[in-house]
Formats: C-alpha cells, structure tokens, sequence
C-alpha cells in the first residue's frame, strides 16, 4: 500500500511537470515516464491475463483506454485514466480492508484457549481439545471456551456477543454458560458439557459465515449483470470507434475513439459485484450483533417483504410458566381455597398441580390426605382433614351436580367443590412475556396485513391471550399437524412476492418451521432440530426481535438497492455523455472508481444499522 | 468431501466470481461458494479428484490475482 501511495506521487510529480512545460517533445517524454511509474504495472498485468485467454478483464480495459488515448494524441488524458485509476482502486481497497476489520471484529467472540484442570494442575488448552466432563477455570475478564455448567463460585456474566442483551446476566452454581460470553467478575468453575465443535459459539460462526452462501436475488442479478455488463459495454465501444466515422460526414476517427475510451473506463461492474453483497454480508452480521442469527441473504432478504406473521403461542409470545392468576372465593377466604385445592392436587405432577402447589407455598402434611381419585378429562377427588374436596374443571362440577361460577379467561379454571358446596375456583394462566404485546404494536405499525396466533391450547385460552395483546387472528386446540395445514392455508391468502413469516420456539414446530417461507425459531440455541430446521434463530427468547429483524432486513435492501441504483446510474449517465462527447476521459474515471468507493462506504451502514428499540 | 480455503490478500470481488465459476466447472466440483470478505472458499467435490482440483483451483486463483496466498482454513 505504502509503496503504492509513493508510486503515485512520483508519477503525479512528473504528470504536474509535464503540464507546466511548454515543449511538447519533452512533455512527451515526461507524460510517458508519469504513465509507466503509475500504470506499468496494470499493463504487465493485461498482457499476463491475456497470454491466459482472459480478455475482459479490468487491466487489459484500462490499459486499452489509456493507451488508446496517448496514441490520439491525449497523452495528458491517457496518465489520468491509470493515475485516477490506481488512486481509486486504492481507495476501494482500503474501505474493503475497513469493513473486512469490523466484520472480524464483530466475529471476534471466538475463545483461543480454554484453562483446564487436569489431576489437580491448570492446564491451557485450545477449545477444540477440550473433553465433555472436563473442569474448566474461567478468570475475570475471560472469554467462556465452552458451553459448561458451573460447579463453584458465581459471577456476572456479559452475553452481549451471543444475544445482544446488554444486562449482564447473574450465574451461580448450576447455572449454563454459553461459550463466547465473558465472565465480568468473579472466577468460575465450571463442568463441560459439549465439545467445541457443538458450542454456542462455534455453530454462531458457522451460521454466519455459511450465511452469505445462500445468495439473495439482488446478489444473483449483480452476479448476472457483472456477467454480460463489461462485453457489451467494449462491444458498444468497439462499434462507436468504428460507426460513425464510416457514417456521419465530417466525424473524425480521433474524435469517436476518444468517445468510446470513455465507455472502456467504466466498464468494470467492480462498484456493484463489491458492494451489494458486502451490504447483505453487513446486514447478516449486524442482525447477529443483535442476537438475530439469519442464516442466509436470502432470507434476510426475503424478511423485507413479510405480509403474515404467524406466532405460535405457548414459549413464544407467552413464557411457558403457568401461575395461579386469580382465586375467586366464595367465603373469601382465599387462602384456605388455595390450600384446599393444593392438597387436593398434592400428587399429580401435572403443570397445572405444580402451579398451585407453588402458590400455596407451604410444606404439605401428606397424612391430611386419603382417598385420591383421579377421575381422567374432569379433576381429582380426595378427602383433605376429613374433607371431601373436589378440584377440576366445568366437567367435574357438572358431573357432581354442583352449581359453579361459568367465567370465560384466559387461562385454566380449577373450580373446588368442598363437601358438595361450591368453594370457588383458581384461574391459572401462562403469562405473556413483558415485550409480546409491543412487538405486536410495531408489526402492526410495519403494515404487516395479518397478525395471526395458533395454539394447542382451549379457545378461552387462545381468546384470552390474542386479545391480551392484540392479535386480531387466533386459531385454537390445533394439533402439531392441523399447525402446518392452517400454515399452509395462510399462506394462500398472501400476494405472489409476499412472505409468511412463523415464529414459535421450535420445540414441537420443526415441520412448520420448516413449511414457512421464513421460519423463526425463539429463545437461542436450546433445540437443535429447531436451528436445522429455521431460517432465522434468535438467541433471546424477545418476540420484539422480530419487528427488529424485519427493520434489519428493510434497511438493508434498501441500502443494496440504493448501491445498485446510484452504480449503474452513474455508468450509464458517464456512457451518455460520452457519447455525445460531453465528458473528458479523466472525469469519467473519476466517476466511476468514486462510485465504488462511496458505495462500500454505504453498504458498511447496513454493519452498523440497529434498530430503534420499541416503545 | 468439503474443503475451506483461506484466499490471503483478496483484492478484488469480480476476480473472485470468475474464480468461482471457473472452479465450479472442473470434472468432480459438486459446488463451490466464496466469501470476499472473510476471504474464504469452500469446494465441495469427490474425494478421489479433490488432489487434481486442488492443484487445478489453486491455478486458477493464481491466475487472476497472482498476490494470493492460499491456505487450508
């Protein structure tokens, strides 16, 4: 590069001397010794590439339009293509070596070694060599090597690198740690629990740099364009040099060559074949900056152009944990209700008993309790202190002819009977998580055209849930397999180029997933069925990220978009003005390496772009 | 068999196309994708001719950008 700015200069030297001259032997001389220093080296490199059958190739271009130019007598014009040429080309690599720099920064969450303890001595090691079960020992500051489970001391821990969340994250004793997060404060021990080659870390990198393998559209029609641009361009030259001089009375040779040099200068697609893949590569690596893992250009693509947004329910907008959220007593005494219903439901180990027992709080004295029917579809019998205690649903209370409290809500109502009276009843409800309902503000302010929620769980659950947050399309009691059929289904209401995006936390959605145009799995790297079968994994388990991911995916098109337009616009205004000799060589040499540059400086943008968080 | 290559001293993005599509035409090639950015190329072809295309692609990456050292990544 040095050596390369220093060439530059002495040709400039010898270009500025040569002006300043005023006898045009010697100008000659010095115009030619400025164009050797700058551009021998291109030139070598045409005649190279030639000998090996590669014609269109940009040295042999340049080299042709300089030269062209000396010998019409423009000798001045000839030194300024190679001169801007080289300038321009060392301008572009210097910001392909920029954003090369922050790419590696922003994958730099790769552990280079791991310290383990072997037969009690600590023992650094590369992460490759680590062993499941292995002890390994992670100081302040450190990197976590692997994914591990501490076994002594607690800390803080930065997830930033993975998930993008800025809150460090409190780990203790039993805790997971993810490989590629950085331990803040304390000095942790902690068990391996998988080799290096299915960590975290190691398959966030793998997904990221496969991304760019799967190509989006925008980048196939620049692969296309670059493809026929640059032979139709110097055929279009060849024609102009030759054309009209034959044609038109009184046009000169001298003049339309000169024209048609101008359309050998800009007939590099480099600016383009440069830039817009770099602006989706940013985007890829920008989104997983944000713990949005998309695993190719064209999904990230394809995310612009969402017009239904199917989520699943249970673990995606709602957190999977059931609570007791209300107990409507009869005598108003709710606590003595809920300790009723808690011993009643003492040995069941369904979700449902576990969220009561953990409501109740207190230890059960499991001698209070006989006579435990479970009667299959309706609840529990059982005699609780002498008490005859149903607990269950409508069903139950039907069943036994008692009249109950009918309520529609969102959630599961366990109604208690006690010796034939009616109780009262406990409402348990999962929780929607604390971003579900503004994630589903900002799709709406996305003009996403349809908002859809499917459930396996009942309708009042289902109804409860979507009008909680907003949701206007609900579909529930859906097996696994009716959620593929109702996919599929939606996905023949949407326009021809329209996406259907579905997000669920890949637990049980792996073939809906896999059936979405573009599969959303939540809440990080847990289910690997779900990673192989999405297009986009997000490492929080934030339903916002989603809206989030669309606004990534906008920007970025829309910066590969304005690299395309403002490329080719540029070539073909300088190949207008060419033509009708409007434009000097030198300016349209300017122009065109000016435009790389400024459009790798643009695609560097969508590196950097974070979307705005929701209000 | 599946091979990553680390293309040191990339310098230029339509050279790499041409690479690309010049290597994925050799006998035995089942693909060949390549990352400008992180400098990267990876082959995927049959195992008893990968030496043959090794030696074919490292020509042809030598052809169009002669500065390139070439590793296994």
């Amino acid at each position: 590069m040095k050596k390369l700015i220093g060439r530059l200069m002495v040709s400039a030297i010898f270009f500025a001397s040569a002006i300043m001259i005023n006898d045009s032997q010697i100008e000659l001389v010095l115009y030619a010794i400025s164009y050797v220093i700058a551009g021998g080296y291109v030139v070598k490199k045409a005649v190279y590439n030639i000998k090996e059958g590669e014609v269109f190739d940009e040295n042999f271009l340049m080299s042709l339009a300089s030269i062209g130019a000396f010998l019409i007598g423009e000798a001045p014009e000839g030194v300024a293509v190679m001169l801007f040429y080289q300038l321009g080309e060392m301008f572009q690599s210097y910001a392909v070596g920029q954003s090369r720099k922050s790419i590696s920064n922003l994958m730099d969450i790769r552990p280079d070694y791991a310290n383990v303890l072997r037969d009690g001595d600590l023992v650094t090691i590369s992460p490759e060599e680590a062993r499941i079960g292995d002890i390994i020992q992670i100081k302040a500051g450190e990197r976590v090597p692997l994914d591990s489970t501490v076994t002594e001391g607690s800390s803080m821990l930065d997830t930033s690198a993975l998930t993008g969340e800025s809150l460090p994250r409190e780990v203790m004793v039993g805790s997971e740690l993810l490989s590629g997060c950085i331990n803040m404060s304390g000095l942790l021990k902690a068990e391996v629990t998988r080799p290096y080659s299915e960590s975290t870390v190691n398959k966030i990198l793998e997904l990221v740099e496969n991304a760019s393998s799967r190509k989006s559209k925008s980048e196939k029609f620049i692969t296309k364009f670059a493809r026929y641009y640059t032979p139709i361009v110097v055929l279009v030259a060849v024609l102009l040099a030759v054309l009209p001089p034959l044609v038109i009375k009184d046009a000169t040779f001298g003049e339309w060559i000169y024209r048609s040099l101008a359309f050998l200068v800009v007939s590099c697609p480099c600016a383009l074949v440069i830039s817009v893949p770099l602006s989706f590569f940013g985007g890829i690596g920008g989104a997983s900056k944000n713990g949005i893992l998309v695993k190719g250009s064209n999904f990230l693509e394809a995310m612009a152009k969402t017009e239904i947004v199917v989520f699943d329910k249970t673990g995606t907008l709602t957190k999977g944990v059931f609570k007791v959220r209300k107990i409507h007593s009869v005598t108003d005494e709710p606590g003595y209700l809920l300790k009723l219903a808690a011993y009643a439901e003492n040995y069941s180990n369904h979700p449902i008993s576990l969220s009561l027992k953990e409501a109740y709080g207190e230890e059960i004295d499991s001698h209070k309790i006989s006579h435990v029917e479970e009667i299959p579809g309706h609840g529990i019998s059982a005699l609780v202190d002498n008490i005859k205690v149903l607990a269950g649903n409508d069903k139950l209370m039907e069943k036994f002819s008692i009249p109950f409290i009918k309520e529609r809500s969102a959630g599961t109502m366990v109604h208690i009977a006690a010796d034939g009276e009616y109780a009262g009843y406990i409402l348990i409800a999962d929780q929607t998580k604390e971003d579900a309902a503004r994630a589903v503000k900002a799709l709406k302010e996305q003009n996403i055209k349809d908002i859809v929620m499917l459930t396996g769980d009942s309708e009042s659950a289902g109804a409860g849930t979507a009008g909680e947050l907003g949701i206007d399309k609900y579909y529930a009691r859906l097996l696994p397999g009716d959620k593929v059929e109702k996919v599929e289904e939606l996905m023949s209401r949407k326009s021809e180029k329209g996406v259907l995006l579905f997000a669920g936390d890949g637990i049980n959605d792996a073939p809906v997933l896999a059936r979405a145009d573009v599969g959303v799995a939540m809440g990080g790297l847990g289910s690997d069925a779900a990673i192989e079968a999405a297009d986009v994994v997000i490492m929080t388990d934030e339903p916002s990220k989603i809206p989030a991911a669309i606004n990534i995916s906008k920007n970025t098109i829309k910066i590969a978009y304005q690299n395309i337009i403002f490329a080719i616009s540029v070539k073909v205004l300088i190949l207008i003005l060419s033509t009708f000799g409007l434009t000097s060589l030198w300016a349209a040499v300017f122009a065109d390496v000016g435009v790389a540059f400024l459009a790798v400086l643009n695609a560097m943008r969508a590196l950097t772009y974070t979307p705005a968080p929701l209000s | 068999m599946k091979k990553t290559y680390k293309l040191k001293g990339l310098d230029c993005a339509n050279c790499l196309a041409k690479m690309e599509r010049k290597i994925s035409r050799l006998k035995g090639v089942r693909n060949v994708t390549s990352n400008f950015f992180t400098e990267k190329m990876v082959i995927e072809a049959d195992d008893i001719l990968m030496p043959e295309i090794e030696e074919a692609a490292a020509k042809i990456i030598k052809k169009y950008e002669p500065q390139i050292v070439l590793e296994e990544a």
